[in-house]
């Protein structure tokens, strides 16, 4: 079976329609749980393992705002081989390289991954054909709706949580181990069966939390749920790559000549060097034109909060922090707002902030000649990433812009064809590289303003031709045989299907 | 006309293969002072392999030789002269070092039967230079100049100021010079790069003498050279708005007349003229308000 993309759909799967037929299906939500009693305190993960009653076959979430200095999900791991648990499905909201799962992979323990962002060796041992059920790469906003409509049944989700106070009440702005907002973990919070928060710090009284107690069974002290190193970098910094550099004043010469750079108006960029020299050219026009805009959102770094603070957005809606100065910020800035994974970017949410961004930038390891954007595998087929929040933005916001190296390491990325689609062509505008810029054909209004403002653009088969001119035409990877997995969009429908290596 | 020359070091295979993307309007390989005694063979290698394979090359593409009081430059010229060469830009340049290297030039374009003439862009950082720009601009492959302060201040004893003010006379000379002779007068890198309000104000130093482009060091350099060097938009909208008067003019056979409440002449109309003229040429304008 194939999809409306002509992508390959496993059996038994809904296969992707369209960017909007979302619309067309009502929001399912599970019953929110009442919880009587208060919970209960352990000062040991495995004592609390056993008062779980866990058995095979069970789900366990987890969040990823401890990054890469996480330390839970290992401890997770360790005891469900401990516990002799087997075919447990997995469901952390990403995995990152530090994550020690290849053995339980191998060894049946855990059969089934559901997660929005995947790299490290989880992924080659999945790639290589260990994981005996099935891998869903889901988006940020569709895990949110899967989880809380049922379709992803959560039987524990394991949370770490930076703080915890007597009553249950979690924060991740204060600790030890503190990262900023848990926005990711809030849907695994109130719509799993069993909840507990795994803490190395705990308070009296939190007058301000995230997590409320109320869906709350248990508390963990453990000695420590991360290493602050890992989890947030000191500063994120602007590229001083001059291609990226380039990229980034171009992009913002765009908008200028499209008449964003506005009023009211709202953004999201990434985190990566390129993202803030995007964000950097803005906040220069910005000041240039004294607009202020109305917010920006997403994952948000010390560039972002250093807009706030001057006064060139009211507000940040943040759903993870990327830095020191994101965290610190948070908790002290009453303009610096946590949300959740559903009210960033479920796609049934009616007040999802992706649904009211003017502008977002985003980044792609291949995109093709319909704009089908890749940022889940490499131009080899390897797993490096995943969609995050990319299709729920893109899909969300009234501009998506990709900006991207024409080439990387003698590899075009611009395809006739990507390997793998993350994000429908239907939903991003417009291609911004080194040596040009595309417009979607589908997007007539856009191409009628920089027309009009006498702005160059090319077509994405001209940067198709000149990429292929400076490295060769690249050779097609070999048709994938054994499913290993889908991408999910946001709605739940597969967009395309994941192949083994061998 | 060059508003902005990005420098690309000969031996950098990452930026050689993009130095055409960042929007100078010409772009110098150099083979002197970015390329160390021990690589100067890999970097004419490297230039002369991407001039003669590489599918997108730079609008303009000058080499920078080292001088000839070195044994490198005839090698230079060898490996790397091509069809693909606008200029050879000379350090240390005096008028026999030009002659000597118009022979070799010469000599080089016979052989590789290259039909157009490569020019010479020389590099005036010697006070001796300065006295004899007159005749180095006279020299028939001489088609612009390059101001090169950091040598020239070495040369004359004296330090770098924050006002520039110890380049105005070299400024105003070479402007002149090469006004009269009709070639190019190009100003010297601005080498502090990630400090963008000075470089802008080095570049209105630099263009309000009569200097008509400026060399960079640094790609994020380029579009605020080619800001400065590019005649500013409200120029070119009087330019676009006298040219419209003044056919308006013609058609009832007027031979002067204002715009504005100012009385319009021929200096004035020229003036105009040579405004659309280079803003066209850069892309940025140019055409009539009709």
């Amino acid at each position: 079976m194939t999809n409306s993309l002509g992508r390959n759909v496993p059996e038994g799967k809904k296969p992707f329609v369209s960017s909007t037929d979302y619309k067309s299906h009502k929001r399912q939500q599970i019953g929110l749980k009442t919880q009587a009693e208060k919970p209960v305190f352990y000062e040991s993960l495995e004592t609390a393992f056993v008062d779980l009653s866990l058995h095979s076959g069970m789900t366990f979430s987890f969040h990823h705002h401890l990054r890469s200095g996480d330390k839970v999900l290992n401890q997770i791991a360790k005891l469900i081989e401990y516990s002799d648990l087997k075919n447990i499905s997995l469901a952390p909201s990403s995995i990152f390289p530090q994550y020690d799962l290849s053995e339980l992979i191998r060894s049946g323990r855990i059969n089934n991954i559901y997660t929005s962002y995947l790299n490290g060796p989880v992924a080659d041992a999945i790639q290589d054909g260990h994981l005996k059920g099935e891998l869903i790469m889901q988006t940020h906003g569709g895990r949110a709706r899967a989880i809380e409509s049922g379709e992803l049944a959560i039987d524990v989700a394991f949370l770490a949580c930076p703080t915890v106070d007597l009553n249950g009440n979690g924060s991740g702005a204060i600790g030890k181990s503190a990262c900023g907002t848990l926005g990711y973990a809030v849907s695994d919070l109130m719509y799993a069966k069993k909840v507990v928060l795994i803490t190395d710090n705990i308070v009296d009284k939190l007058e301000k939390y995230q997590f409320d107690h109320r869906f709350v069974d248990m508390v963990v002290k453990v000695d420590s749920i991360g290493d602050p190193k890992g989890i947030v970098s000191g500063t994120t910094r602007i590229t001083r790559d001059p291609i990226g550099l380039k990229i980034a004043h171009d992009t913002a010469l765009m908008l200028e000549a499209l008449g964003e750079i506005k009023p009211g108006m709202s953004i999201q960029t990434g985190a990566g060097g390129t993202s803030l020299a995007v964000a950097d050219a803005i906040d220069k026009l910005m000041v240039k034109h004294q607009i202020k805009g109305s917010f920006a959102s997403g994952g948000t770094t010390g560039f972002h909060v250093n807009m706030l603070k001057q006064g060139l957005f009211s507000k940040l809606y943040d759903v993870q922090c990327f830095d020191l100065e994101a965290a610190d910020s948070y908790r002290v800035n009453a303009f610096h707002k946590g949300i959740s994974a559903s009210e960033y970017a479920n796609p049934h949410d009616p007040k999802a902030i992706v649904n009211k961004l003017d502008i977002v930038i985003l980044g792609a390891t291949e995109i093709d000649l319909k704009f089908n954007v890749n940022v889940t595998t490499d131009s080899f087929g390897k797993i490096i990433g995943g969609s995050g929040g990319h299709a729920d933005t893109a899909n969300g916001a009234r501009i998506t812009i990709i900006t991207a190296q024409l080439m990387r390491a003698r590899i075009p990325i611009v395809k006739e064809k990507v390997h793998t689609v993350t994000t429908p062509g239907s939903d991003v505008d417009i291609l911004v590289t080194e040596r040009g810029i595309a417009v979607n054909p589908l997007r007539k209004d856009i191409i009628t303003k920089l027309e009009a403002a006498k702005f160059k653009f090319v077509t994405i088969q001209s940067l198709l031709e000149i990429a292929e001119k400076i490295c060769g035409k690249p050779k097609e990877l070999p048709e994938g045989k054994r499913q290993i997995g889908v991408v999910e969009y946001r709605d739940g429908t597969v967009i395309d299907s994941l192949y083994g290596s061998r | 006309m060059l508003r902005s020359l990005l420098f690309v070091p000969g031996n950098n295979p990452a930026m050689i293969q993009n130095a055409d993307v960042f929007g100078s309007d010409a772009v110098i390989f150099d083979l002197e002072d970015s390329v160390h005694v021990a690589e100067k063979d890999n970097a004419r290698n490297l230039i002369s392999e991407y001039l003669e394979t590489y599918p997108v090359l730079p609008d303009v593409v000058i080499i920078r030789i080292n001088s000839l009081d070195t044994p490198f430059w005839e090698a230079d010229l060898d490996a790397v002269v091509s069809k693909s060469v606008d200029w050879i830009m000379l350090p240390k340049a005096g008028v026999e070092e030009i002659k000597k290297l118009t022979l070799k030039l010469e000599s080089i374009e016979k052989i590789k039967q290259i039909e157009k003439t490569i020019k010479i862009m020389p590099i005036i950082e010697l006070a001796s230079s300065l006295v004899d720009l007159e005749n180095i601009a006279k020299q028939e492959r001489v088609k612009g100049v390059l101001f090169g302060a950091e040598d020239y201040r070495a040369d004359m004893g004296i330090k770098r100021s924050d006002t520039g003010v110890e380049l105005l006379y070299p400024r105003s000379r070479i402007a002149v010079v090469a006004k009269a002779s009709m070639i190019e007068a190009i100003d010297t890198p601005f080498v502090d790069v990630m400090n963008d309000t000075a470089l802008i104000s080095d570049c209105h130093n630099a263009s309000a003498l009569g200097m008509t482009g400026k060399a960079a060091i640094h790609p994020r350099q380029v579009m605020t050279i080619n800001d400065s060097f590019s005649p500013p938009k409200d120029q070119i909208e009087w330019a676009s708005k006298v040219m419209k008067a003044k056919r308006q003019a013609d058609e009832k056979n007027l031979g002067v007349f204002s715009l504005d409440g100012k009385m319009i002449d021929k200096p004035i109309i020229a003036r105009a003229e040579s405004i659309l003229k280079i803003a066209k040429e850069y892309g940025i304008g140019g055409e009539a308000d009709d």
